[in-house]
């Protein structure tokens, strides 16, 4: 599903917030990115998203190989996967179903299957009932759902969520965790960048490390060093 | 196809919520572009009331004839008879200086001075009306020059004329109304486009949002489109409001004065096509500037996380 060979992403400015990163992420797959804010997770992300291209090296998601991609089919591209954010990032003027309907009208899909699948995500995450409701009279996990649902609701078979529960207390991570489990357990590849070490550790999940902008990736090279290193 | 359709409704319904939103904004925005139109449509719509009043006449380049005082009335008609067989004269009529006297009596309202002098002061005079075929410049400059050679005729008058400059002058105004509304609709365009670049600007999260869920340019152009639409349409009746004010207003003055000249103008006040126009033109320009403004801004506008 996703592949980076020797991929690096150079800003501008002249920081190299990924070096040379290599690894895979096969369909069906749920993985943790983890390491300190700064260290290239964001990137890592944003480079699967194609919110950014690769500056050196080789990245393919979804069969696409993203420095090639034109512009104009980008908005395609972005339909396969789904973002979560740590922000939610919803529309505060407009109701809960009008923001997880977002992508569905971006899509020109139908309209009876638009309201058949908002209300079919809301339901996954519990909130049906508050439907009509604006982002501000819900809680902040409730929001966080809320960005969930828009994420999942066309159906995509690749999620992406940088740091989803960094505004949340741990009970509320925790649900949030079993929400991402319940869509990778239907098949859906699940990429999670986090620091919030309590999540990664008793999930039994693969975990691939960042560090100053170098990949670790444990289950690949089967050493456990790295990883002790980038996180001490 | 429905389900385009109702797409592309509820785009413009949203548009014109969000207008109602802020309608002091959309209003004052409104207003200029409303004005902006005014101005060329109700000069355009004086201008082609004036046209109506020189088209009534050009069909009718009559020439009139006087005689010399010492003319007398049988000899007139012996010449008025001759000129009927020239080619080119539709009609010839003669006007007796009596029945003259007796026509500026009734109509010019100086009855009572008249009453004064001694004698009838008019001579003898001819009204020649060319075929339409023989009633163009050259032929009429022909015509003039045969009848001055008669020793008979004191003065010969083209009517013709003042319809030519009035034409000429139409023209004239015409191009500057032309030319004014190009000017004012580059400013239409202009502030459409400038409201729509704000509009793009305060909405830049939601664009961004948009964008990082799969919406195209054009998805996310749409919307500012209608927004764009709906401020052309609707300056554009407000426009024809104000049109038809300024001519409601200038319509009974204009008529009595006219009146007063023994004419029968009057403004014409802005019919179904004159509004299907002002419209048709008021949308072309909002669509236009807010496309130029999207275009240019819209693509600036990429996500980040």
């Amino acid at each position: 599903m996703i592949r980076f060979d020797r991929a690096s992403k150079r800003y501008p400015n002249g920081r190299e917030a990924l070096s040379s990163a290599s690894f895979e992420i096969r369909t069906g797959e749920m993985v943790f990115f983890t390491g300190r804010s700064g260290a290239g997770k964001s990137t890592v992300l944003k480079l699967i998203a194609l919110l950014e291209r690769p500056s050196r090296g080789l990245v393919m998601v979804n069969g696409c190989n993203t420095a090639a991609l034109a512009s104009r089919r980008i908005p395609a591209f972005r339909r396969e996967l789904g973002v979560v954010f740590q922000d939610h990032r919803l529309l505060p003027e407009r109701s809960i179903f009008d923001n997880v309907a977002l992508p569905l009208h971006a899509a020109h899909a139908p309209l009876k299957e638009i309201d058949r699948r908002v209300r079919a995500a809301l339901d996954q995450v519990g909130l049906l009932d508050r439907a009509r409701a604006l982002p501000q009279e819900l809680s902040v996990g409730e929001q966080q759902r809320v960005g969930i649902a828009r994420a999942v609701v066309g159906k995509p078979k690749l999620l992406i969520a940088d740091e989803p529960t960094g505004n949340l207390d741990p009970a509320l991570s925790m649900e949030v965790m079993s929400l991402f489990r319940r869509f990778n357990d239907v098949g859906v590849t699940v990429v999670v960048a986090t620091h919030d070490v309590e999540i990664v550790k008793g999930s039994g999940l693969r975990e691939i490390v960042i560090a100053e902008g170098k990949v670790h990736d444990p289950s690949a090279e089967g050493l456990d060093l790295p990883r002790m290193e980038a996180q001490r | 196809m429905s389900g385009w359709v109702l797409r592309h409704v509820q785009s413009a319904l949203f548009a014109a919520g969000r207008l109602a939103r802020a309608p002091i904004a959309t209003a004052f925005t409104l207003l200029v572009i409303a004005i902006a139109l005014t101005l060329p449509s109700t000069l355009g719509l004086a201008i082609q009331s004036l046209s109506g009043i020189t088209g009534e006449f050009s069909g009718a380049v009559d020439v009139s004839v006087f005689f010399k005082q010492d003319v007398p009335l049988e000899k007139a008609r012996q010449l008025a008879n001759s000129l009927q067989q020239r080619s080119g004269i539709a009609r010839v009529e003669l006007i007796p200086a009596d029945e003259a006297l007796k026509q500026f009596r009734a109509q010019s309202g100086f009855g009572a001075a008249l009453d004064v002098l001694e004698g009838n002061p008019l001579p003898h005079a001819l009204d020649v009306r060319p075929k339409p075929d023989a009633a163009d410049p050259g032929h009429m400059e022909s015509l003039r020059r045969y009848l001055v050679a008669w020793p008979e005729v004191e003065l010969v008058q083209v009517d013709s004329e003042w319809v030519q400059r009035l034409n000429a002058i139409l023209d004239l105004l015409r191009r500057l109304v032309l030319g004014t509304a190009a000017l004012l609709g580059v400013g239409v365009l202009a502030v459409v486009g400038n409201t729509i670049r704000l509009e793009i600007y305060n909405r830049r999260a939601e664009i961004e949002v948009t964008k990082l869920v799969g919406g195209s340019n054009a998805f996310v152009r749409r919307p500012f489109l209608y927004t764009g639409l709906l401020y052309g349409v609707l300056g554009a009746l407000l426009a024809a409001g104000l049109v038809w004010l300024a001519l409601y207003l200038l319509g009974d003055p204009v008529a009595r004065l006219a009146k007063s000249y023994g004419s029968s103008f009057h403004l014409l006040l802005p019919g179904l096509r004159e509004l299907g126009v002002l419209v048709g033109a008021g949308a072309a320009l909002g669509i236009v500037g807010a496309w130029l403004a999207a275009a240019r801004h819209l693509a600036r506008i990429e996500p980040r996380s």
